[in-house]
Parts: structure tokens; C-alpha cells; sequence
């Protein structure tokens, strides 16, 4: 368990690495899908099966493939890449640093505790679970997102609705 | 010899990854020939008797024409593309329950690939990673036309998978189990006529749901009428325009194996899966009056039940093909308003309906 583990950890942190070194936009893309699979791998190893399928189906199967719709059709390449001004660059560096930082303070605290073999609950992760969480405990939040996802459907809808007097073909 | 369980749900892996492969090979066959009869035609004939070595012909055909990489191509991605169409489409019949338990003493033989409680989401992601396989290939093509086709199966893809999900939840909603296994167990009834055994088969219940469901699934596996991405007439091949020998192949036999997996899915939610009518009655009759040991009984039970899903997903690959001969292919506007302004409203309305029935107790 423990070398599949780092096994996955090892993909997915090489995998991260090629979203952002990558030349080329799509095999950013590609990294990222790989990226998705490696972190449902570990929810998989969480014992959380739905929350790896759902992952599987809603980013990289959805949300990735309208990010590889669009990348395609920009046509992005090397001699179209717009180069950034260095202040944009150092500004980047800079922002990027110290989400690093706070990330590894927060983190530098956490005492890693094992878990009780005895009393933990190995259907946790599985569907009906948390269901009953969801719709129980987190029943106000979970209405909340869902009124939020709405509005922006909603939005989107009204983005593309056709105008007056105007014609596609 | 010690033979670990484990070691069988091996084979049985390998078994169910053969069957595809085989399935896959002889629809192409298939395909000719229910073209031939649909058309009043001989069809495949020359190869074998019947024409059955057809399928080798071709596959010593394709794998050695040339392997043409088109100017500007991007190589990786070319060749990574038809790879990925295979391995998703052989990867969703891995949970799909073929048959109920075989028992040979202490070893009990699971037909199934892996039994997973989240069997349908698995099927469903693996659907929606299928379409990768195209696009990357459409696009790595360096041809507008492929580029064309990849991006008309992505749109088409997405668009046909929310009808297809709000056609799954209305089954989940009886079920109350993700798993493919426990769904086929619930329409299992020993009901002593046949028309009660094949009411309890979710078609019956979900007539709506299943024919979104159909016709999501000619969509998801770019089959005609919606074979838009490798629309002939407006992108000459789609996104496979510019492939060539066994990669060009490959991309056919993801097709095909689309086809049996989509065929076995509906058979599985829909239409019983391995239960077949009597079967406890035949069991019982085999055990009182033939004294047979229950075990035995129930392997026989098991094995006609195999056939039996079989027969089911052979009668659903023919609809296919029936449909591909008879319907001429959609324009794509209408494809997409089919998708969005009747499926999806349909498959919604279905939901209610189904909440309605179970909340009144008219079905369960």
C-alpha cells in the first residue's frame, strides 16, 4: 500500500511539474488529466470510491475535455506564446512564493496520527455514507452550492442565448 | 496444483478481455454482412466458408499498409491517440457482470471482471474518457477536417452524457446500489409466470429512461445516425482522416468494442442482465426431479444464464447495425437539439416521474 502510494504521489508531483513546464498547451492539458487520475488513485487508497469516480467523470471527463476543446481551437504555439513583461514574471514569482510558504507553515504543525485499526469505519468513503452525511449534517451547505451551481448555469444560459436580429447561419 | 482465488478472477479478467477482442473482430464481420442483408446484397463471401476468415484478412491488410505520418503532425499525440480509444474502450467491460457464481467445490468463479459498489459510475467515467482517444487524434492530425471531426465528438460527447447520467439516476433511484451486480440481482423474481419475470427487468419499469438511454448510446459511441465526427460527406474521414494501417484499425475496433460494452450495459440495467425467465423453477425442477446436487444446479443455472446476457448483447449489437443501414445520419444542429431541447428535459421529466411512482408505491 505504502509503495503504491508513493508511486502515485511520485506521478502526480511529475505530472503537476509537466502542466506548468510543458511548451506546448495541450500536453499541459494531458498532464493535468494525469494529474486527476493520480489524485483519484488516492482517494481509491482513502477507501472513497465515489469520491474517485466522480472525479474521473466530472474533471477529467467533463471539465478537461472543454478545456481541450478550447485550447484546440485557439491554436496555440510557440511563436504565438506572448511574452510577458518581467515585472509580470516577478510579480508571479513573488505571489507564487508565498502561497508555497503559507502552504508549508500551515502544514509544518500537522502531527501525522495513524488511525485506529479497531474503530475506523472501512465503508466511510462509500456512497451511501456519504449521502446520509450530505443530506444530513451538511444539508444547508449542500442546497447552498447547488443554488450557487444554478445561478451560474443560469448565467451561462443567458451569455448564450441568441440576440435579436442576430443569425449563425 | 493450489490455485488462488485471486488467480481465477485473473483468468476471468484475461477471458473477458478475449471476448471483447473476439466480439470486436467478428462485428466487423457482422457489420458487412447484416449490411449485405439489409441491402439485398451477397456480402463477404471469398474468405473461409461464409466469408468467416474476413476479420484476418483484414487485420493482415492493415497491419501491413503503410504508416503514414502526416506532415506537421505532432508524432506523440498521433500515435498516442488510437492507444488511448482502445484502452478506455477495453477498459469499461471490466465490471460488468457476465454471470453469476460458478462453484467447483471450495472455489467460487465470479463472471465478472471485478465487483466494484460503484460499478455503473466506473462504466460512465470510462464513457467519458473515450472521447479523449478521438480528439487527441483528431488533433495531433495537423488537418483541419480532424480537427473538425475531434471537436464535433468532444461537443457531442458532453452534450449526450448529461441525458445519459439523468437516464442513470432514475434507475439509481430504484436500485438504491451503484453496483452492476446488486442491480441485476434486483431484477431477479420467482414469479411463477414468464410475463412477471420479465416485468421485474427494469425496461419495464423505466420505458423512458431506456430509450434516452439507446439513443444516448448511439451517440457516446459515434455510432449513425449520430456519427457526426467521422461525418464522410462534410470531413471526408473525420478525425481519423489522416490515419492510416493498424492505427487507423485501432480506432475502428474502439469502436466496435464501444458497441459491445454499450450492448452489455443495457442489457445489464435494463433488461435483466444474466436473469432469465424460470430460472428457479428450472433450478428447483433440476434438483427435485433430475436429483441434482443444488450446486450443480445452480452452475447450470449460471452457464444458460451466460448465454442468455449473451444472446441479449448479440440482439443489441444487430440493433445497431439495423439502425446504422436504415437511418441516414443527422444534420448537426439537429443532433445537438435533439440533445439538449428534447433528451434532457425528457430525462428530467423521467426523473420526477420515477420519484412520483416510488413515493406513491406503484413501483419499487
Amino acid at each position: 500500500m505504502s509503495s503504491l502510494f508513493l508511486f502515485l504521489s511520485f506521478v502526480a508531483l511529475l505530472s503537476a511539474l509537466g502542466v506548468v513546464l510543458a511548451k506546448n498547451p495541450v500536453h499541459s492539458v494531458l498532464f493535468l488529466i494525469l494529474t486527476f487520475f493520480t489524485l483519484s488513485g488516492h482517494y481509491l487508497l482513502l477507501n472513497a470510491q465515489f469520491l474517485a469516480a466522480v472525479n474521473i467523470i466530472v474533471y477529467a471527463g467533463a471539465i478537461m475535455v472543454l478545456f481541450l476543446f478550447v485550447i484546440m481551437f485557439l491554436n496555440l504555439n510557440e511563436d504565438t506564446e506572448p511574452h510577458k513583461p518581467a515585472l509580470a514574471k516577478f510579480a508571479a514569482a513573488i505571489a507564487g512564493g508565498s502561497l508555497l510558504l503559507i502552504l508549508v507553515a500551515a502544514m509544518r504543525d500537522i502531527q501525522p496520527e495513524g488511525y485506529n485499526a479497531t474503530s475506523f469505519d472501512s465503508q466511510i468513503g462509500m456512497v451511501d455514507k456519504l449521502g446520509l452525511v450530505l443530506f444530513q449534517q451538511y444539508a444547508l451547505p449542500f442546497e447552498l452550492a447547488s443554488i450557487l451551481l444554478l445561478a451560474a448555469m443560469v448565467g451561462s444560459v443567458m451569455l448564450g442565448k441568441r440576440e435579436t436580429g442576430e443569425r449563425n447561419f | 496444483m493450489d490455485f488462488p482465488p485471486l488467480a481465477w478472477q485473473g483468468v476471468v479478467v484475461l477471458v473477458v478481455f478475449g471476448v471483447s477482442l473476439l466480439i470486436a473482430t467478428y462485428s466487423t464481420y457482422a457489420e458487412r454482412v447484416i449490411a449485405a442483408f439489409l441491402q439485398d446484397r451477397v456480402g463477404p463471401d471469398r474468405a473461409g466458408p461464409f466469408g468467416l476468415l474476413q476479420p484476418l484478412a483484414d487485420a493482415v491488410k492493415l497491419f501491413t499498409k503503410e504508416e503514414f505520418f502526416p506532415a506537421g503532425a505532432n508524432r506523440a499525440l498521433f500515435v498516442f491517440g488510437p492507444c488511448l480509444a482502445m484502452i478506455t474502450a477495453l477498459m469499461s467491460s471490466a465490471v460488468i457482470p457476465f454471470g453469476n457464481v460458478l462453484q467447483f467445490g471450495e472455489t467460487a468463479i465470479h463472471l465478472q471482471g471485478i465487483e466494484i459498489n460503484v460499478g455503473m459510475l466506473y462504466v460512465f467515467g470510462m464513457v467519458s474518457l473515450g472521447v479523449y482517444g478521438i480528439m487527441i487524434g483528431g488533433w495531433a492530425s495537423n488537418n483541419k477536417f480532424s480537427l473538425l471531426g475531434a471537436i464535433r465528438a468532444a461537443s457531442q460527447n458532453i452534450s449526450y452524457e448529461i441525458a445519459m447520467g439523468l437516464a442513470l439516476i432514475a434507475v439509481l433511484m430504484m436500485s438504491g446500489s451503484l453496483s452492476l451486480r446488486e442491480i441485476t440481482f434486483q431484477q431477479a423474481s420467482d414469479a411463477p409466470f414468464v410475463w412477471q419475470d420479465v416485468f421485474n427487468w427494469n425496461v419495464m419499469k423505466q420505458p423512458l429512461g431506456f430509450l434516452i438511454f439507446i439513443v444516448c448510446a448511439f451517440a457516446e459511441t459515434n455510432r449513425t445516425p449520430f456519427d457526426l465526427p467521422e461525418c464522410e460527406t462534410e470531413l471526408i474521414g473525420g478525425y481519423h482522416t489522416e490515419y492510416s494501417s493498424m492505427k487507423m484499425g485501432l480506432y475502428l475496433f474502439a469502436e466496435y468494442i464501444n458497441v459491445f460494452v454499450a450492448s452489455a450495459v443495457m442489457s445489464v440495467l435494463y433488461f435483466g442482465g444474466f436473469n432469465f425467465p424460470f430460472q428457479f423453477e428450472l433450478r428447483n425442477w433440476l434438483v427435485s426431479s433430475q436429483r441434482l446436487e443444488l450446486v450443480t444446479a445452480s452452475n447450470i443455472i449460471t452457464i444458460v444464464g451466460l448465454l442468455g446476457i449473451f444472446a441479449k448483447i448479440f440482439s443489441f449489437i444487430f440493433f445497431f447495425m439495423w439502425v446504422r443501414w436504415t437511418l441516414p445520419r443527422f444534420r448537426y444542429d439537429q443532433l445537438m437539439r435533439l440533445g439538449w431541447t428534447i433528451l434532457i428535459p425528457l430525462a428530467i421529466f423521467n426523473i420526477l416521474l420515477t420519484g412520483g411512482l416510488i413515493t406513491f408505491g406503484i413501483i419499487k
